[in-house]
């Protein structure tokens, strides 16, 4: 059983308001950082190790330690709670279950950061969170851990949440200031990074959800502590949405370190495949990280057993790993068509690219037409090429990452499936019923390109 | 100036939207208040909406157009009293989404995008809505409908008709 740090009262009745969510504890990393110097509360984050759990996986308290104090400009804190990244759903539930966790982390995060206002940016169709959030924050307000003078100790913190409606590029934390500006999601070029101009041009920190409420468990029990939970440099506990063929999708809280072959197979947590079909790939860490082929997915390259960690998931790179990012993860059994779900990510990343960079504007309009194209038996060879060709130019060469989010699914799938690639182009009636792999599985037909493979 | 009027709970709710940020940074609670707006307003936004919104900001009617088209939430054209929005990204497709709307298309006789004769629905395919674990699913005004069948549609379908179906989420 895993160690229980976020949703350890999950299940107490009524946690949902202030009264029971103050009675097993809460608000108590509020009173302890009062009495702290903002720095040490930093310090304290620093040592957990506690990284990003958005999807970059970058160390949290050095991001607090960039933040620009001399400006004498006032700093805010700002909550990333726009989750779009397709297989995640774990700040939704943290939320919707827990909110003053998310709020008492916002309060002590604040105070580390001597920030004075404050703010939560959900997406807009989480619109009966907002709702939760709001009525919270209201809560957090009347009794006086909100507001001038928190708890007669002279600090004044406003909190407020407010909302996105529709983009999934308001995740990119200088698109959500944007948005939070009553502006249209377009990602700022960096440097400045937010830390020294963000909101307002004010020094600003961006951090997940699940970073946030992380924060009290920190402050209450010290970095150390928390540090003594995973493996090296991944600390912690860390919430895996997961979701596919699998017997229990779900939210799961789970210590950095964990085998996947257990996460994946026990009972305790994924419970194996759903209807007990052969595991064909997994998008460990959202629809942005690489897809990784089942024959890479419990043991790396070299035939070590992987493990639920940023270290491990990427071991091998990109030839033969994938990323933990967002924890959003995807479980694809052997009736799945690859092809199909390329393109479905690719239509994705093309209504979701803002349009003010052209590779990826461009770029991943063209993957989607290839993709679907391809996926609807009206593709050729060079497709393929061409299809790696547009990824690698969209890579790299764009103001945020959106544009590599947009190329990486599509460069991992020609480069584990090419042969699933070439049999939609071979043999385009096979393919012409979208549930082609339902009724004839891929490890069925795949002989059909390698035998002509070896006549040629 | 706009002729639109608008409710009194609604100018009240703006003011508080506004009270949440400092002086002078009004404009961002436009993303918020053009939802709210829209809520009251048989859930799209028109010009005169728009312009109105942008005379509260003192702001400038474009600053609104230009928030308005980029965000997927609003509409701008009249959509169903009861719009059914299907998520279709990855992990709901792979839990047969497609097939759900498809049935609730040919149920209600519309296609993707279109609004029934009477004004009662509309169906639109929509980019992942976080609810993968929970999938296939549909959002219908503030609610997820998850795990859907066959007969979860048809009962949502007919509980709208009935007048039995929430928008708006209580807390």
């Amino acid at each position: 059983m895993s160690k229980k740090i976020l949703l350890e009262h999950i299940n107490v009745p009524g946690i949902q308001g202030y009264e029971a969510y103050r009675k097993v504890g809460g608000y108590a990393s509020v009173e302890k950082a009062l009495k702290m110097a903002p720095l040490d509360i930093v310090e304290e984050v620093k040592k957990s190790g506690l990284r990003g759990r958005g999807g970059a996986g970058f160390p949290t308290g050095m991001k607090w330690s960039f933040i620009d104090k001399k400006s004498g400009k006032p700093a805010h804190l700002v909550c990333n709670a726009d989750e779009s990244e397709p297989g995640t759903f774990k700040d939704r539930y943290l939320m919707e279950k827990l909110p003053h966790l998310l709020i008492e982390g916002m309060i002590t995060g604040s105070i580390a950061l001597e920030a004075h206002l404050s703010y939560i940016y959900i997406r807009g169709e989480y619109m009966w969170v907002y709702r939760i959030l709001e009525r919270a924050i209201n809560e957090a307000y009347a009794n006086g851990w909100l507001g001038k003078n928190i708890k007669g100790s002279g600090y004044d913190l406003d909190v407020h949440v407010t909302c996105g409606a529709g983009a999934y590029i308001c995740g990119e934390e200088t698109a959500l200031i944007e948005s939070l500006e009553g502006k249209r999601g377009n990602p700022r070029i960096k440097p400045p990074f937010p830390a020294v101009s963000g909101l307002w041009g004010n020094p600003t920190v961006v951090n997940n959800v699940e970073s946030i409420a992380a924060i009290p468990y920190i402050v209450n029990n010290g970095g150390e502590e928390y540090a003594k939970i995973g493996v090296g440099k991944s600390t912690g506990t860390k919430l895996i949405s997961a979701s596919g063929h699998i017997k229990n999708p779900g939210v799961y809280e789970i210590e950095l370190g964990l085998p996947v072959d257990e996460f994946m197979n026990s009972d305790e947590y994924l419970g194996g495949m759903y209807s007990d079909r052969p595991l064909k790939a997994v998008v460990p860490g959202g629809s942005s990280v690489p897809i990784l082929p089942a024959e890479l997915f419990y043991k790396n390259a070299k035939g070590e057993p992987r493990l639920m960690t940023y270290e491990s998931l990427s071991d091998g790179g990109f030839a033969s790993a994938s990323m933990m990012g967002s924890g959003g993860f995807i479980v694809y059994d052997d009736t799945t068509c690859v092809v199909r779900n390329t393109w479905n990510f690719s239509r994705f990343y093309h209504h979701e690219s803002c349009g003010q960079c052209s590779p990826c504007r461009e770029g991943t309009g063209w993957m989607e037409k290839i993709l679907w194209r391809i996926e609807h038996g009206y593709g050729n060879m060079e497709d393929i090429d061409l299809l790696w060709e547009i990824q690698r130019k969209i890579e790299g060469n764009t103001i945020c990452p959106l544009g590599d989010a947009a190329a990486w699914p599509v460069a991992a799938a020609i480069r584990h499936f090419r042969d699933e690639f070439e049999f939609h182009v071979k043999y385009p009636e096979k393919i012409k019923d979208r549930n082609h792999f339902v009724a004839e599985p891929w490890e069925k037909v795949k002989h059909l390109v390698k035998k002509e493979e070896v006549l040629v | 100036m706009s002729e639109v009027v608008l409710s009194e709970r609604l100018q009240e709710r703006i003011k508080t939207l506004i009270s949440r940020y400092p002086e002078g940074k009004q404009k961002s609670a436009l993303i918020t208040i053009l939802h709210e707006v829209q809520n009251e307003n048989d859930d799209y936004l028109t010009t005169d909406l728009m312009d109105k919104i942008a005379e509260i900001l003192s702001i400038k009617p474009i600053e609104v157009y230009e928030v308005a088209t980029f965000y997927s939430m609003y509409n701008h054209k009249p959509v169903g009293k009861y719009m059914l929005e299907f998520c279709r990204t990855s992990c709901c497709a792979t839990r047969k989404a497609e097939d759900m709307m498809e049935y609730t298309c040919q149920k209600l006789g519309v296609k993707e995008g279109e609004v029934t004769p009477d004004g009662l629905f509309s169906v639109r395919g929509v980019e992942c809505l976080g609810a993968c674990g929970y999938a296939p699913m549909l959002q219908l005004g503030d609610f997820y409908h998850e795990f859907l069948t066959k007969e979860k549609i048809d009962q949502l379908i007919e509980d709208c008709r009935a007048g039995k179906v929430e928008l708006i989420s209580k807390v």
